[in-house]
């Protein structure tokens, strides 16, 4: 039973990095169907901008909480301002041009990123400064980390404070209604560039967090680091129904949970020699061993085995609406 | 006109030639020195490693441990064959790229070396390999661990470090002997790297009578351990073993801690590094890993000495096996009384010679005999050595060291 409750706990602080991953797939596919395959690469800008930082005041006797949040401080508007220069200069020039035009920018710009990173930061493997003092709490036999603590507590005030923008603010009232429809948002006053520029610059700035969060939880960064959780969020942004913010949340939460319980039993549960009469088949093979068909290795494939069993049953995702093809 | 003009170019190919002729009896002169004392032999050795880019530091000091010997045995006058030998040191850069190392094994056959030390990396190594053999020259690596090496056949291909697969015996047998636990889960990185040693400790372990977890597996990119580290809480083991890198090995050792495992946390040489108290923080204290050979330090005194009045430094890695390479060949060439790789091969082969890193005898393969390996273990956020495994038996690294003076 601890054994499925720490399952559950590691499981909820993956699914809450993926989820405000996803939302900024998802709040720039609503505004203008575009997948911004970039993002992934922008949360691993945010990382290795943290990494710097950290790693050159670590020595300086600050306090680490606060080390770790001026990290945070300067991340955030590096990675805006990525965001913002990719919609301005990879994404604004080919509104109105067919759909796959900028999803071919998207593509590069990520490999540009990626390589710009590799540049900078080298392609090696960085150790993030171990710098906060982690303390382990017991709950009914599951243990809790106090960074596993602030990132669940992070995700959750970052995914309602960006509710509250969308549903509560001007600019998310101009936000949903140039989602809508950008040309009738448009002659109702609404700035729609400024609108679109926003939403980049937003995501980017949750995607500096997840960055930084990620990178505190593992101990580690690299330049490739964006592309797979990229897709993970991706998947999570699908899963919950792409263009929709609680869909996200909710999509990221699940996918943490099924990749920790999955990689946690698949092992067990793909056994052959566990089941009695398979393993009378294979006779002397299982002599008081085992025959593992899938290994905790396939941790990775959970994120795309849901993806694909998602997009079979239902098309739009678990809160997407059924809409026709809006572009 | 036409004439004169052929006049001209019958001049100026006159002219020409004389010159020719002019020059042709000054570099006779030049060359006859060498010839005009029949007493001495020229015996060219080369020595290939990274002398630039990320690992250049390890390269030089490979070189400087070859250099040594080479100078060493020139002082001393060695004689082979009744004439004085002068060795001359050839030192190539492969800058620890495949192709750079082809292009310099190319070139020292063609400068004729009577043998090679070198190279320094299992990737350069491998793909020189056919390159010697083919050319006949003996080749001796300090320091390429890749079993692949000497499994290709060669006979000229030798080394004096241990291979890869003779790692997870070793730490096996420690973990087994020392720390004697009942359960051991044994996780890889589904490489061909990782996989390899877990097998070989899994391997060992069985035959000590210890049981052994189904394995885990993660890749070489993975970063999050948690649901392998949990499944695995809930088994117990008293000891872990993780064969791949340290950029993995880091956060495994980070989260294994954090969820609570008290077990022993071990690792091959891939994580056998400093960066594992980076990557892993605090946790990395008192993890177990082994090294192929044994430390500089652990080496013959006499060497150290030498080794540090002429350089200045003291060796980094594996200077006392470059060393010792150099000083075989050596000492084949005298047993054989030539210099021909040909005719003194076989005496390489079957040499028994004490050098600075102990006792040195091939195999079948040129493999080491009983070569050594070093169990390390993580105290203050530094690796020390704690053991010397040989030949399946545990020491103390103080017992070694008293052994070794």
């Amino acid at each position: 039973m601890d054994t499925f409750l720490q399952q559950l706990v590691n499981g909820l602080t993956a699914g809450s990095v993926y989820a405000v991953v996803a939302l900024g797939y998802t709040m720039v596919y609503g505004i203008i169907q575009l997948i911004n395959f970039a993002h992934g690469e922008v949360v691993m800008i945010g990382a290795m901008v943290a990494f710097t930082v950290i790693n050159a005041l670590a020595p300086g006797g600050l306090p680490p909480l606060v080390v770790v949040l001026v990290g945070t401080a300067c991340a955030i508007p590096v990675c805006m301002l990525v965001g913002y220069s990719m919609e301005r200069l990879a994404y604004r020039p080919l509104r109105g041009a067919p759909r796959l035009a900028p999803l071919i920018t998207a593509i590069g710009v990520s490999i540009l990123l990626q390589h710009l990173a590799m540049l900078v930061w080298s392609r090696n493997v960085l150790a993030f400064p171990q710098i906060i003092q982690n303390t382990t709490y017991t709950l009914a036999g599951a243990s809790i980390t106090s960074v596993q603590i602030a990132i669940i507590a992070v995700c959750i005030a970052l995914m309602g404070g960006l509710a509250l923008l969308v549903y509560r603010t001007q600019l998310g009232t101009a936000m949903r209604a140039t989602a809508q429809n950008p040309h009738v948002a448009g002659l109702m006053g609404v700035d729609v560039n400024r609108v679109i520029a926003a939403t980049f610059v937003i995501g980017a700035a949750l995607g500096a967090v997840a960055g930084v969060l990620y990178g505190t939880y593992y101990g580690v960064a690299q330049y490739t680091m964006g592309s797979i959780l990229g897709l993970k969020a991706f998947s999570a942004a699908v899963l919950g129904g792409i263009g929709n913010i609680p869909g996200a949340m909710l999509g990221g939460v699940l996918l943490g949970l099924v990749e920790a319980l999955g990689a946690g039993y698949i092992g067990d549960l793909s056994d052959l020699c566990a089941y009695g009469w398979i393993a009378d088949l294979m006779g002397e093979q299982c002599d008081g061993g085992h025959f593992i068909l899938f290994g905790s290795n396939y941790q990775d494939v959970f994120a795309f085995l849901v993806l694909i069993v998602v997009l079979v049953f239902r098309p739009s995702g678990l809160l997407g609406e059924r809409v026709g093809d809006r572009a | 006109m036409n004439d004169m003009k052929l006049g001209i170019t019958l001049i100026a190919a006159a002219v020409a030639l004389a010159g020719c002729g002019e020059q042709k009896p000054a570099a006779k002169a030049e060359a006859k020195p060498a010839a005009a004392a029949p007493s001495v032999l020229e015996v060219k050795i080369g020595h290939v490693g990274p002398l630039t880019g990320g690992i250049a530091h390890l390269g030089k000091d490979n070189e400087n441990g070859a250099r040594l010997a080479v100078e060493e045995a020139n002082a001393a006058r060695t004689r082979i064959d009744g004439k004085e030998v002068k060795f001359t040191f050839l030192a190539e850069d492969d800058q620890a790229d495949p192709k750079t190392g082809t292009t310099v094994a190319q070139k020292l056959v063609d400068a004729k070396v009577a043998g090679v030390v070198g190279h320094l990396n299992s990737g350069t190594s491998i793909p020189a390999s056919p390159i010697y053999a083919q050319a006949g020259i003996p080749v001796i690596s300090g320091s390429a661990t890749n079993p692949k090496l000497t499994e290709q056949g060669f006979k000229s291909q030798f080394r004096v470090v241990g291979r890869d697969d003779q790692q997870g015996p070793a730490i096996a047998s420690y973990l087994a002997t020392t720390k004697k636990p009942k359960l051991v889960a044994v996780i890889d990185d589904a490489t061909a790297y990782g996989e390899g040693i877990a097998n070989e400790v899994e391997k060992t372990l069985k035959a000590a009578n210890i049981k052994v977890l189904p394995r885990e597996k993660g890749t070489d990119k993975t970063t999050d351990w948690k649901a392998v580290l949990t499944k695995l809480r809930g088994r117990r083991p008293d000891a872990v073993f993780y064969g791949g890198m340290d950029a993995t090995g880091g956060p495994l050792l980070k989260q294994g801690r954090e969820l609570g495992i008290k077990a022993v946390f071990s690792f091959g040489d891939g994580a056998c590094t400093d960066e594992m108290t980076k990557l892993a923080g605090p946790a990395a204290e008192g993890l177990l890993c082994s090294q192929a050979g044994i430390p500089p330090q652990a080496a013959d005194k006499r060497f150290l000495e030498a080794y540090k009045k002429r350089f200045n430094v003291d060796p980094i890695l594996y200077a006392p096996f470059t060393y010792d390479a150099a000083k075989l060949l050596i000492a084949a060439m005298q047993k054989a009384n030539s210099a021909d790789p040909k005719r003194y091969l076989p005496e390489l082969q079957k040499i028994d010679f004490t050098g600075a890193t102990g006792k040195i005898a091939f195999d079948g393969k040129g493999d080491r005999k009983d070569a050594e390996m070093t169990i390390f273990t993580m105290q203050g956020g530094k690796l020390g050595p704690i053991a010397i495994v040989k030949g399946g038996k545990t020491m103390t690294y103080e017992e070694f060291i008293k052994g070794m003076k």
